[in-house]
């Protein structure tokens, strides 16, 4: 017909044909997936962008409003736990400490919740268009990372204004905690959205979730009162036997300065490291739970 | 046209779907067991093979429910086949829903943005053609307003306008050119004719028919899930056409089935049948042009004088294409008691390809109809195809003087 459509033609014979969809098989299946989403990049971006634009749009103070909630828990366990309860006498730099907790959970309890809700809540997309699924997701971890930035900004304000500025080889244990919040809630996030398709309930579910694990992690108690009460036996290895406690108690090491002659539970570097391996894996898991369910998402949803 | 390259392989793909009633975990438990009892199969897809070369225009056509849009998400990789593979080359853009991903909240501007990079555009491309984007939408006065203050137009407009901007090799389109208003409809198809001649593959699903015999160069018939027709669409159309015919008698007659239960007021006189005949033979398909009677056989129960006489003939969707009767045609109608029969001679049938029903009516003197006999008989009409409508002229292009 013509050149452009000859051009066309000539170019889509050199394409090799492809299968649509998510590819089949673990490692083709993975490596596959990694592949889709390094693609999409962009839009990665612009969905957290959505997310975080959409929030606040109309709203007079806008990403403040992002920093009111943990403020106001700050406030709140300030003035319960540690004044009327007594916590703050035995945990010196409360303030600090309880906002070092609240940051770090802050990050894995929002990453988790809106991840689960994230493929439900984007139907109306998943339905009409293909993109690999994962990156709903990871859009939803993407704008929980913003706002602990944020938070981690004020945190690192407050050390500064009590006097503590965290030096030295403390800061070593912030990345590594991340690491293991970032690829724990990944792994949570890919797996419950995707039976959150099949199962409405698990959204309700994880808001009870995160709720109790909030108390079983040491962020308005300290791991003294925990440890003195619960001894040296299986109990105290049970408690530790949680990502998200070994990487608070992390975060702890780093901002929280006037703590540093508080006990800690040995070890506590190498417990991170293990829970990263497992997060890994864990995410890596996540992932192919993720790839097999979501091939009936869109007739799910 | 065997040489081109193939661009969409679909190869023996079913697609089955689990129809489940509960949802919740309280229901799944206390269903447990018997969880099997409460699914049933449904084959939206059965055994489907097709392929597309590039540069081709495809209709997928069928009744609702037969599975044409479940096929075309299979080729977009939103569903995947439960057994079979589709293979596809090219860059591929999904219009099955204008708007997907339009967030309210976002400004115009913004949701262009996110809505390319959906559709597969870099942000440096939407950027390249973002002026022409807001240009094709015509609303560049409320391009910095929030989507959710948009007139459902303004959306569709903005929506469609990002589509076509994507660059695809492969566009799939599913029922959404029947939205906006005239003029943009009319710059739609512009633009899809632009496709097409810069050798795009069109994939589309929709109920306008017409659009099909005017838009594709072939036509793929579905009906449950398996494929009916596939080829010329005037073929393709003539199956479909044909088969919704069915489907209506079918109706209609379990309609007069439940009607005749009730009691109904006595006409004097009715109209028996109306049949169609070429050269005294009875005939149901004829070519355009060629000469046809309608045959009317009336029974007055009662004595009828000063009556009038009518026929006429109705597209496949009721719309009249054509009428006349006896006092039109300045005919006056002899006294009538009993059963009698008339010719109408039709010396060349004009009527455009399609299929039509004729029906035949009876009126009083006065004007009002006594009754009315509805498809009282099937016409099709073959042509070369030449020509679109429900007449037939027999056009050709001169240079003018």
């Amino acid at each position: 017909m013509t050149t452009i459509s000859e051009a066309r033609a000539a170019r889509l014979e050199q394409e090799p044909l492809r299968t649509t969809g998510p590819k089949r098989g673990f490692a083709r299946g993975l490596v596959g997936q990694v592949q889709d989403i390094w693609a999409h990049r962009e839009l990665l971006d612009m969905l957290i962008r959505r997310e975080l634009k959409a929030r606040y749009k109309d709203s007079a103070l806008g990403f403040v409003w992002s920093l009111m909630r943990p403020l106001a828990m700050l406030l709140i366990y300030y003035i319960a736990l540690g004044k009327f309860l007594g916590a703050a006498r035995s945990i010196p730099d409360f303030a600090i400490y309880i906002y070092t907790g609240l940051t770090a959970w802050g990050l894995f309890s929002e990453a988790v919740s809106t991840g689960t809700a994230s493929i439900v809540g984007n139907s109306g997309l998943i339905k009409k268009v293909y993109l690999p699924r994962e990156i709903f997701p990871l859009a939803a971890l993407g704008s929980a990372l913003f706002n602990f930035a944020i938070q981690l900004v004020i945190l690192f304000a407050a050390t500064i204004a009590v006097g503590k500025v965290p030096t030295g080889t403390r800061w070593g244990y912030l990345p590594l905690s991340l690491a293991v919040i970032v690829v724990t809630a990944l792994g949570w996030a890919l797996l419950l959205s995707a039976v959150n398709v099949y199962l409405r309930d698990i959204q309700y579910l994880v808001e009870i979730a995160i709720m109790i694990f909030f108390w079983a992690s040491p962020i308005a108690y300290s791991w003294a009162l925990v440890s003195g009460e619960i001894g040296a036996g299986w109990l105290r290895e049970l408690y530790l036997t949680n990502p998200i406690t070994i990487a608070i108690m992390g975060f702890q090491q780093t901002f929280w300065v006037a703590g540093s002659d508080q006990p800690y539970p040995p070890d506590l570097d190498t417990r991170l490291w293990i829970w990263l391996g497992v997060g890994v894996l864990f995410t890596l898991i996540g992932q192919r739970v993720f790839a097999r369910l979501q091939g009936n998402f869109a007739q799910e949803l | 046209m065997g040489s081109k390259a193939t661009v969409v392989e679909v190869h023996d793909v079913s697609k089955r779907f689990v129809i489940r009633k509960e949802k919740s975990l309280k229901e799944r438990i206390v269903n447990f067991g018997r969880s099997n009892l409460h699914k049933e199969d449904f084959w939206a897809l059965r055994n489907i093979d097709l392929d597309i070369e590039t540069g081709t225009s495809v209709g997928l056509i069928g009744p609702n429910g037969s599975g044409k849009s479940t096929l075309l998400k299979t080729i977009g990789g939103i569903l995947q086949p439960t057994s079979g593979t589709v293979r596809t080359r090219g860059r591929m853009a999904a219009l099955l829903e204008l708007g997907a991903g339009f967030h309210p909240d976002l400004t115009g501007r913004e949701n262009v943005f996110l809505n390319a990079s959906i559709l597969g555009l870099s942000t440096q491309e939407t950027e390249k053609y973002f002026d022409a984007i807001v240009d094709f939408s015509g609303i560049e006065q409320f391009i910095d307003t929030q989507v959710k203050f948009y007139s459902s137009g303004m959306y569709v407009r903005l929506a469609f306008a990002v589509a076509v901007h994507v660059d695809p090799d492969v566009l799939l389109v599913d029922e959404v050119l029947a939205v906006g208003d005239e003029p943009f409809q009319r710059k739609c198809m512009d633009r899809i004719r632009t496709f097409q001649h810069e050798g795009r593959t069109i994939v589309l699903v929709t109920h306008g028919l017409d659009q099909v015999a005017e838009v594709c160069d072939r036509a793929v018939v579905l009906e449950h899930g398996v494929v009916k027709a596939d080829g010329e669409p005037r073929d393709a159309l003539r199956v479909l056409r044909s088969e919704f015919d069915q489907m209506r008698a079918a109706e209609i007659e379990k309609q007069q089935a439940s009607a005749s239960a009730a009691p109904e007021e006595r006409p004097r006189a009715e109209i028996v049948s109306v049949e169609l005949l070429q050269d005294g033979r009875p005939v149901q398909e004829v070519t355009t042009g060629a000469p046809l009677s309608v045959r009317v056989t009336v029974d007055a129960a009662e004595h009828l004088d000063s009556w009038i006489l009518g026929f006429g003939f109705d597209s496949s969707i009721g719309q009249g294409v054509f009428g006349t009767n006896s006092k039109l045609l300045e005919t006056p109608m002899p006294p009538l008691r009993g059963r009698a029969s008339y010719d109408f001679a039709i010396p060349a049938t004009h009527l455009g390809e399609g299929s039509y029903t004729v029906h035949g009516a009876i009126a009083g003197p006065t004007g009002a109809e006594l009754h009315r006999l509805r498809e009282g008989a099937r016409l099709t009409v073959a042509a070369d195809g030449r020509e679109q409508g429900f007449v037939r002229l027999d056009t050709r292009i001169v240079p003018a003087r």
